[in-house]
């Protein structure tokens, strides 16, 4: 019951502790109560545990991090073939 | 941005595992907390991948895992009785009370319902006025703002037959208690993103100055959780302690303020024992006054409860991280996912069931 994976809001209705809303994961869409993002609209992200949504992902941040990651990629790295090889299947089959 | 694929990218993955590997000169032992972080975890295979020097080793953020084998009990008490319908998440329906389960109550006649969300209960109460409706309220810090919403919800809409039992969980007291242990082993901790994503950080400033652990607050992808991971050896290296947020998308450091209130006004905090580990002070919480006459454990008189645990089960062990789940000799022999003997095999978020899962058996173990 703790795995919050993300999902958009494609639609909000009332207000307050029944501010409700629909959230679409990747195809699957729920009914999700809304009452503790207040700040989260239409198009955001956001993590939702056992029907509700617990945190509105921040873009920014998100952004920031990768762009972070991506700059330290562009330094050469020598790994070995075979080991990336199989370390990259390890993680690629990884699902939610 | 999807907040998915850029965060299971494998080249990124790759990349921060020789980062770790580069930053590493001398063994660590990294706890994760959380369970879905332990799934995630073996199910990527990012323990096998890291250097052999980084050890993580699998801590008690299992829900369903650590409600007290009392409590399960007493659930199944009340889930058999006539006029009873007894609501819970999926997970918890196979966890093994002393001698059934949830699932053998509903296959005996009980109406026991899985249930999405705290507030589906509800709805069923309000649909059964003559029925008495319990949900059973369990989970850590992420559940809490859904549990309390349901009971304030019944409170509003004034319905007299919801009741919740509550057996709600904090991580704060339990990292204390592993680091308090005589065999703890634990170097550094992975906090559970999604536990600050309501609670915030600042809770985990008095830990690592009183222990000298880091504390890195870490997300559920591959690159969130190796982002982690390193950030705690980078601090074990150099010899800091600090709290540091690597899940910056979901993490704030004050956490959901609003969620926070609601629990505030709902529950209260109370000594909690935990199923295999045992009793931690102030690590749960419990209906305040105000919400009284929504516990169930309050409005269902049970007793006569006698506990019995298997005997083969070294769960407590696996929580506390001194054990692995496949140095447990009943490991996917007495005890599979369908002949549970612990909670830990059970559950979505349990060890043993990664473990199972995965394919993680000793024999299998063996390096070529
Ligand atoms: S493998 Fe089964 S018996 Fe062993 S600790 Fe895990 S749940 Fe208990």
């Amino acid at each position: 019951m703790c795995l919050g994976i993300p999902g958009k809001i494609v639609e909000i209705t009332g207000e307050g502790i029944t501010r409700t809303g629909k959230v679409d994961f990747d195809g699957i869409v729920k009914e999700v109560n809304l009452a503790y993002v207040p700040e989260a609209q239409v198009g955001d992200y956001t993590i939702v545990h056992v029907g509700f949504a617990i945190t509105r992902l921040d873009e920014e941040a998100a952004l920031a991090t990768l762009a972070h990651l991506q700059e330290i990629e562009a330094v050469e790295v020598e790994l070995d073939p075979d080991a990336a090889l199989a370390a990259e299947e390890a993680i690629a089959t990884g699902d939610s | 941005m999807k907040y998915l694929d850029e965060f299971r990218d494998p080249d990124l993955a790759l990349q921060l595992i020789d980062e770790i590997a580069a930053i590493t000169t001398r063994h660590h032992v990294l706890m994760e907390v959380c369970g879905g972080q332990t799934h995630s975890i073996i199910r990527n295979g990012i323990d096998r991948l890291l250097p052999d020097d980084i050890e993580m080793v699998h801590g008690p953020g299992c829900p369903v895992c650590v409600t007290p084998l009392e409590t399960i009990d007493k659930a199944l008490e009340i889930a058999s009785r006539d006029g009873v319908i007894f609501c819970s998440f999926g997970d918890m329906l196979r966890v093994p009370g002393s001698g059934r389960d949830l699932f053998s109550v509903k296959s005996a006649g009980g109406d026991v319902r899985i249930v999405y969300s705290p507030l589906d209960a509800v709805q069923i109460a309000k649909d059964n006025p003559d029925r008495e409706v319990v949900f059973f309220g369990i989970g850590f810090e992420t559940t809490a703002p859904a549990n309390a919403m349901a009971v304030y919800q019944a409170e509003q809409e004034g319905l007299t037959n919801f009741s919740m039992l509550v057996s709600h969980v904090l991580v704060p007291p339990a990292m204390r208690a592993i680091l308090d242990s005589p065999t703890n082993r634990v170097e550094a901790f992975l906090a559970a993103g999604h536990v600050c994503s309501v609670m915030g950080f600042e809770e985990y400033l008095p830990i690592v100055e009183e222990y000298g652990t880091p504390i890195v607050v870490t997300g559920f992808e591959p690159i969130d959780l190796l982002r982690g991971i390193k950030a705690a050896v980078l601090q074990l290296e150099e010899g800091r302690a600090e709290v540091e947020n690597a899940y910056e998308r979901a993490v704030t450091r004050e956490g959901n303020l609003p969620a926070q209130q609601m629990i505030d006004d709902v529950f209260g905090t109370i000594d909690r024992n935990w199923r295999g580990i045992g009793a931690i002070p102030q690590s749960g919480w419990a209906l305040s006054e105000r919400f009284q006459t929504f516990d169930a454990a309050e409005r269902f008189t049970v007793t006569g409860i006698d506990t019995v645990e298997s005997p083969l089960c070294r769960a407590g062990e696996v929580l506390r991280g001194t054990l692995k789940p496949d140095q447990c000799p009943a490991f996917g022999k007495e005890c599979t996912p369908r002949t549970p003997l612990g909670a830990t095999m059970v559950s979505a978020e349990g060890a043993c069931a990664a473990y199972y899962l995965y394919g993680r058996f000793r024999e299998m173990e063996a390096k070529p």
